[in-house]
């Protein structure tokens, strides 16, 4: 049995407590929160250790590892604590406010020989898995588009106090749900070589971005659009799109179903045509021993967890790729702090009169999209 | 418990196996009219019972149906709660107590529980549980609700958590309150089947994915197939098509085949699905009354 604790008892740490709890090789030794109410309730009914102060958890426990579901300003602090503590870490995304911090506990873990991982489950879903062992063949050739759209309705009027909501703790669309988004390209073809025209907007919040849309450009020159929006009421729940365009097809991915289009002259996979190709989620879920909202968090436990009786370092979800997708998320901030007027106006700079001409045709237009 | 009962997900856009058709769905059922339209359908074929999430939404089918209690004589509803992206947005934007707070407009009451720093004895939880199930209750106000629902979300929440007692607060209120049996939605249906026997809750009503391919099945097909030959519960098949993965027959021969699956939860959109199903079921289902009757 693995002995492990939980620091942080929030939505994704219910969640988590509720899944290392019924696998059946871990046992689940204490928890750490600062909400007295909602330890009250775990004191009383689950019959748990409960901490306060986390640094007393590891101090007071045997363990193996630790899960982290904390707000995502006190990840670094508590992550190094752990890892100087010679536990194996998982800890919730986004990781690190700060990547170069990111990348410094990715080298720690490493140099201690330390399991480690974040929460980024949508690398565990099976359309998106099928899509990741389809680039590996290299069924679409040449990758040159990559284009993830996530939307949800999370912020749906101008109000509302949590830490998601306050700048600089973690909050805000741009770490919440773009993340997700960013770190789901990051899987498929690698981090961007860089971030070009970024718009972080609000639409209800007061203090941080309720939308995000970011270009991205890869080291083959290939292209990528961000496009994501947590104040979309037209969706029921976070809806995440992944399409990517290749010299030999084009696949496109959510959480139910991959559709796969294949050239003539692609290598064909196994059960796989020339023409479309549809794969639904009833055959692409592994099955788990537990099921709580969604086959890819229980899967993403037990990956871990077996990494961890294993010893092995390679989690599909590292300290370090994670810390990529910080990087690309800093620097669709940066972008977008830069001024985005006049990146190209619609009207010719060599013809001044260009403008009067052009009031009330469409020819403005056409300088914006040959830009 | 009827045999039949019509499921809602195809009301409101939930689709397991595409996001295209959830969103085909939700454009087709967005007017009230157009869902009372296929339920009339269904009451009209004889499907009686609306097994229904406690979605917003459902408040106009309850108007709609107190308004017309001749129409609607022998309706049933039984009620699955709660809706729970409602609860999980909440969180998100406003944190747990934020949330709570929400859901509970006249949750003065809660917060003053937690701001005083009264710690959260049992007869608090107790308490709150049973607000929680009175605020989504409270549409059904005048209809019929002989069976209640704990969503699977927040059943199989609990079993992880090892909060059994919370399984036993849901099925004593909803007894002494609603003068309604108990159901249980899970997904985890061998571990569900444990802690409800350990919190003496007898003869339960559970409702789990019953499919042939054990898609959504945790513990695996043959745990399941093993739990209801022998195991004293009353089970409910949901997901019985595994989200279209099986043609209607195949799947349906499967699930009258099992012992004792006393009901069978589907959705449909269309008055011709609705009757086709149903006349599956039924005659799926002769050979096993025959045995019974025998």
């Amino acid at each position: 049995m693995l002995k492990t604790a939980l620091i942080g008892l929030g939505k994704m740490g219910l969640s988590h407590h509720a899944i290392i709890n019924a696998h059946p090789e871990v046992e689940l030794v204490a928890v750490c929160d600062t909400a007295g109410y909602v330890l009250d309730v775990f004191r009383k009914y689950t019959g748990i250790k409960i901490y306060t102060n986390y640094i007393d958890l590891i101090q007071e426990n045997e363990l193996d590892a630790v899960f982290i579901a904390t707000p995502s300003r006190f990840h670094s602090e508590m992550v190094r604590a752990c890892l100087e503590r010679g536990l194996h870490v998982f800890c919730e995304k986004p990781f690190c406010l700060d990547p170069e911090e990111g990348l410094r506990l990715a080298e720690l873990a490493e140099q201690k020989g330390l399991v480690n991982q974040v929460g980024y489950h949508y690398r565990f879903v099976g359309a998106f898995c099928e899509m990741k062992r389809l680039l590996d063949l290299k069924v679409i050739g040449d990758i040159h588009n990559i284009r993830c759209e996530a939307y949800g309705p999370v912020v749906l009027r101008s109000k509302g106090k949590s830490w998601r909501n306050a700048k600089n703790e973690g909050g805000g669309c741009l770490y919440d749900y773009a993340c997700h988004a960013i770190d789901l390209m990051n899987y498929m073809i690698g981090p961007p070589r860089s971030v070009g025209f970024s718009i972080l907007n609000k639409i209800f919040s007061e203090d941080v971005d309720d939308e995000v849309y970011s270009e991205f450009v890869y080291e083959n020159g290939a292209s990528g659009q961000l496009s994501v929006n947590w104040s979309d009421e037209s969706h029921r729940k976070m809806s995440t799109k992944l399409a990517i365009w290749g010299t030999k097809g084009r696949m496109v991915a959510d959480r139910q179903e991959i559709q796969v289009y294949l050239r003539a002259a692609s290598t064909l996979p196994t059960g796989y045509n020339a023409g479309w190709n549809v794969r639904y989620t009833t055959e692409l879920t592994e099955p788990v021993w537990y099921y709580l909202r969604g086959e890819e968090y229980s899967a993403q436990c037990d990956h871990f967890i077996q990494a961890v009786k294993a010893k092995r370092m390679d989690t599909r979800s590292s300290f370090r790729t994670a810390s990529e997708t910080d990087m690309v998320a800093a620097a669709v901030r940066r972008a977008a702090d830069l001024p985005t007027e006049g990146v190209a106006s619609i009207y010719s700079q060599t013809d001044e009169s260009a403008q009067e001409r052009t009031k009330s045709s469409r020819g403005g237009l056409w300088s914006r999209l040959i830009r | 418990m009827q045999r039949i009962l019509f499921g809602d997900n195809q009301f409101f856009g939930v689709n397991h196996m595409s996001e295209e058709k959830a969103r085909a769905q939700a454009m087709r059922f967005q007017n009230i009219e157009a869902i009372i339209e296929v339920l009339d359908a269904a009451y009209d074929e004889g499907v009686k019972v609306f097994m229904c999430t406690t979605h917003d939404r459902i408040q106009q089918v309850c108007d709609h149906m107190r308004a017309n209690p001749q129409r609607y004589a022998d309706y049933e509803f039984y009620p699955c709660m709660p809706y729970a992206h409602k609860y999980a947005n909440a969180v998100t934007e406003l944190g747990i107590l934020g949330a709570l707070n929400k859901v509970l407009p006249e949750g003065g009451v809660i917060s003053g529980i937690f701001k005083s720093g009264v710690s959260l004895a049992k007869k608090d939880l107790e308490g709150l549980a049973g607000m929680l199930i009175d605020a989504e209750m409270k549409m059904f106000k005048g209809l019929k609700t002989p069976v209640i629902f704990l969503q699977n979300v927040v059943t199989d929440l609990l079993l992880g958590l090892g909060m059994k007692d919370a399984l036993r607060m849901f099925a004593d209120h909803v007894k002494a309150r609603y003068d309604a049996e108990p159901g249980f939605i899970t997904m985890n249906l061998p571990m569900a089947l444990d802690a409800l026997e350990a919190v003496g809750i007898e003869n339960p009503i559970v409702c789990s994915n019953i499919n042939k391919i054990g898609f959504r099945m945790c513990g695996g097909l043959p745990a399941y197939e093993a739990a209801i030959a022998t195991r004293r519960f009353r089970p409910v098949a949901m997901s019985v098509f595994a989200s279209g993965a099986l043609k209607p027959r195949e799947a349906l021969e499967y699930v009258c085949k099992q012992p004792k699956i006393e009901s069978i939860v589907f959705g449909a959109s269309s008055r011709g699905n609705i009757r086709q199903t149903k006349q599956l079921i039924d005659a799926l289902s002769q050979p096993r009354i025959d045995a019974m009757a025998s």
